[in-house]
């Protein structure tokens, strides 16, 4: 399978018409899932689609929608495919699928996806609303014996690579990931979305978004949800069972650094989708552009060369050093005076900034100065992350000790 | 209401911007910009509320250590005060617009359907003491407000036509129009228990020693009525204007067009009134107007960022030269000689002037107002006053711009008028405690009623 760079557009509204994904391949985009295909008759979605979560005037910081499978007949998405395939051949193109948990129902549709000369298809077991009611989406990524089946009938009836993409609406990702990969999945995509009410309007007291005065909970998605999706690609990646299956990394990617922390987790490739509904198909020339500068400047030469480079250093609670010490340093030749970091550790965590009064001087009076307690101090980084002013540095400290993990730590009564 | 005469220089912010710029505050603890309000409003904790759609508790942050917090928002040199200290300055030299957000905040607050008195504050029940406030100004309608709140029987003399003070008579109409002013006037009255007497003028229509014998306490809020002047020749010519003055005749015109407006005029001086009047003029169609003042710029009290706005307007500001003789000529105009402060030479040049404006302060007027009573001045020629605003007359109160020192802002006179309150209660009931009481405690009922009925609904649900 090949594609130009590693930025897909996932299955969803980008990718759901010719038109839509042409427009994206003209933009740079390396390739698409193309919106899941399901049997006719098409479904009927609602009018009203989307929920978004903003934060302090930031649009978009988490997105939702109670939308469904593609709503066109399978016979239009098939020829339009087939068209864009024809045109675009150099573009990766994977068609999502979903259709009841039947063998029959999967045997006749895979027939005729490879008749598309698409790339490749996408199982789409995690889409957590309206289909998963009807027994298909989450409700079979839900359940690893059904995913390892459908997986193992998808490898059966076609000879087109099989994604298999998994919901987070799961206790422990790696279950249905082992049982995709018994399944003879080629890769894993993941993650759908996350089950949410995304909001209420408090005047209907209905969810948003609200059809005539109610809602549903709908698929969570957007930059809010990437720390969920890294620690189940990292999950992933690390365990015994499903370490070095191909992940096609899903989940809030924005920016080429999003990227590159998902790749340095182990995903091969990454599937982007709310960005592009926020800004459109041009930030594709950032993505490529900034991943392949920082690349550049990181003498990575290759993906491979970034690809699971971090997964070494994720590792269990129990094997971090306890005798690792760093505390906070304040620049205050950059600190502003706002005072965030005294409050946030003198109300929430450990006393450890002093408050200085005012500076002489007329134009500083109303201004205090802080310092870090270093006695005190547990670099806990709370002053760092709020800091307005990025002043305060975690500043790793000199200890002279060993690496001590809880494992061996006198405390640990079962320590071995 | 009158056509808008002048333009607004600093555009109010709608509500997109003004949410948009809410998110630029950072919320900080001990904030420098409450530190630098003379009124100490609350200011991270009122941007906070408009960010998250609480306008009406914006309005009573601001409202309850502000009373005049709508005119304050339009008129404050923000740029020393508040937003001087805003941390963002320090960072990326742009502060946040508290400014314009206080002022969004009460504009949403008096525009809505009844901007009502009670949901910010709560008068206490009638407690049959009686207070004499002299001036309807910023310091005595803030005084007046807070007295009735506290609910002292409070009655206002004034001695013009309309309650307001300098607010209503002195301040730049392109900062304020009197439908604000009046605005203001009448919902601070709406608190009750206040009653306003127009046209009463002290040392005319009553006495200070009547005022001691009918009331519990007085309090002076008077203002400074009388101009200094130049000491030079020329200087009681036609044309020849005491600023502060002309602003008033600018800003009670029934009609604008029936001011005199020379073509070029030249003001002397360099506080806020000079520029408030260089900018007016300009507006109302002078072709020239310059600023002279007798030292460098950088010793204006004008601010420079109120330069700034008079030179965007046209102005010319010259330093280093003081006036020496205003020569009539025998067209009507004047020219107005000046003679270089910075060269020991004595080196002199004229400026033609059709009009001439003096912007050189203004001080307590001394007719004989206090009949028997005798009030101690300071050297300045202001009414001397301890720390709790009390005169050398026990029960006399005085403040605003006729006590010192005084910095001649309508905030500080708020401020002073919400403590002068305070004092006179403590002084009249030393066993209570002089605060303002202002509905909070209705609303931490409210809060502990909300906390309750939580507790009740959580104990049942884990029956």
């Amino acid at each position: 399978m090949k594609s130009p760079n590693p930025f897909w557009l996932a299955s969803a509204p980008p990718t759901d018409k010719k038109i839509n994904v042409e427009r994206a391949f003209r933009a740079g985009w390396g390739g698409v899932v193309w919106k899941t295909l399901g049997e006719n008759p098409p479904v009927v979605n609602v009018s009203s689609r989307y929920g978004a979560v903003g934060w302090n005037g930031q649009k978009m910081m988490g997105f939702n929608n109670i939308e469904l499978i593609s709503d066109r007949t399978l016979e239009v998405n098939l020829a339009e495919i087939k068209e864009v395939k024809r045109n675009w051949p150099d573009r990766a193109m994977i068609i999502s699928l979903m259709v009841p948990c039947q063998e029959e129902n999967w045997k006749n549709i895979l027939k005729k996806i490879e008749d598309t000369g698409a790339d490749g298809i996408e199982l789409n077991l995690g889409c957590p609303h309206g289909m998963s009611e009807r027994g298909m989406g989450a409700a079979v990524g839900q359940v690893p014996e059904y995913v390892e089946q459908v997986t193992r009938w998808c490898k059966a009836y076609t000879r087109m690579p099989v994604f298999v993409k998994l919901t987070p609406n799961i206790t422990d990702i790696r279950m249905p990931a082992r049982a995709a990969k018994r399944g003879g999945a080629d890769a894993i995509s993941l993650i759908n979305t996350i089950n949410s009410i995304v909001g209420l309007d408090l005047e209907r007291m209905s969810p948003v978004p609200h059809v005539g005065g109610r809602g549903t909970h709908g698929g969570y998605c957007g930059p809010a949800v990437k720390p969920i999706a890294l620690n189940m690609v990292a999950e992933i990646g690390r365990d015994s069972e499903t370490r070095g299956i191909p992940i096609s990394g899903i989940g809030g990617i924005s920016n080429w650094r999003d990227a590159a922390e998902f790749m340095a987790l182990g995903s091969q490739n990454v599937q982007v989708c709310t960005a592009a509904m926020h800004y459109g198909f041009k930030i594709i020339e950032d993505l490529t552009s900034g991943l392949s500068n920082w690349m550049d400047s990181q003498d990575y030469r290759c993906l491979q060369d970034l690809i699971g480079k971090a997964l070494p250093n994720v590792v269990h609670w129990n094997e971090l050093d306890l005798n690792y010490k760093s505390i906070a340093k304040i620049d205050q030749s950059q600190c502003i005076h706002c005072g965030l970091c005294y409050v946030a550790c003198e109300d929430t965590s450990h006393q450890a900034i002093e408050k200085k009064s005012a500076l002489s001087g007329l134009s500083q009076s109303f201004h205090s100065n802080y310092e870090v307690k270093n006695d005190d101090c547990v670099g806990c980084n709370l002053c760092a992350l709020i800091c307005p002013a990025d002043c305060i540095e975690i500043v790793p400290q000199e200890t002279g000790k060993d690496y001590l993990p809880w494992t061996r730590h006198p405390q640990n009564l079962l320590r071995t | 209401m009158k056509e808008p005469l002048f333009c607004e220089l600093k555009a109010p912010l709608d509500a997109r911007s003004a949410k948009v710029e809410s998110s630029r505050c950072y919320y900080c603890y001990d904030a420098p910009c409450i530190q630098a309000c003379p009124t100490q409003i609350d200011i991270p904790s009122f941007i906070r509320k408009i960010s998250n759609d609480n306008l009406l508790g914006a309005a009573q942050d601001i409202l309850r250590a502000n009373v005049m917090g709508g005119t304050c928002a339009r008129v404050c040199p923000v740029e020393v005060l508040c937003q001087s200290a805003c941390v963002r300055e320090i960072g990326e030299d742009k502060s946040v617009e508290i400014g314009r957000l206080q002022r969004f905040a009460t504009d949403q607050f008096f525009e809505s359907a009844q901007p009502q008195m009670e949901k910010i504050f709560q008068r206490a029940p009638a407690n049959g003491k009686k207070v004499a406030v002299v001036g309807a100004g910023p310091a005595g309608l803030s005084a007046a407000h807070g007295l009735a709140v506290l609910g002292y029987e409070v009655t206002v003399y004034e001695a013009r036509a309309k309650a307001g003070g300098l607010n209503e008579y002195g301040l730049a109409p392109y900062k304020v129009t009197s439908e604000d002013i009046q605005r203001e006037v009448n919902w601070i009255l709406g608190v009750g228990g206040i009653e306003l007497r127009l046209n009463s003028a002290l040392g005319i229509d009553f006495t200070l020693d009547h005022l001691r014998t009918s009331y519990d306490a007085v309090f002076l809020g008077l203002g400074l009525h009388a101009f200094r002047s130049l000491g030079i020749p020329g200087e009681d010519r036609d044309g020849v204007y005491d600023a502060a003055r002309f602003i008033e005749r600018i800003r009670q015109a029934p009609r604008v067009a029936d001011l005199p407006v020379g073509r070029t005029v030249v003001v002397i001086g360099g506080g806020s009134t000079a520029i408030d009047i260089a900018i007016e003029m300009k507006q109302l169609g002078a072709e020239s107007v310059t600023i002279v003042y007798r030292s460098s710029e950088e010793k204006m009290s004008a601010t420079s960022h109120e330069r700034e706005l008079a030179r965007n307007q046209g102005v010319v500001i010259r330093s280093h030269a003081r006036p020496t003789q205003i020569f009539g000529k025998p067209n009507g105009s004047h020219s107005v000689e000046f003679e270089r402060t910075d060269r020991c030479t004595g080196e002199r040049f004229e400026l033609p002037a059709e009009q001439v404006f003096k912007a050189i302060g203004q001080t307590l007027e001394t007719r004989q107002w206090w009949g028997q009573t005798q009030l101690h001045l300071t050297a300045s020629g202001r009414i001397a006053v301890n720390e709790e605003f009390e005169t050398s007359v026990p029960g006399v109160f005085a403040g605003g711009d006729c006590i010192a020192p005084g910095d001649d802002l309508t905030v500080s006179a708020v401020q002073q008028g919400k403590l002068v309150a305070q004092a006179i209660h403590a002084q009249l009931n030393p066993m209570e405690k002089g605060e303002v009481k202002d509905g909070r405690s209705h609303l931490s009922d409210r809060r502990s009623e909300i906390s309750q009925s939580f507790l009740a609904g959580f104990s049942t649900s884990n029956g």
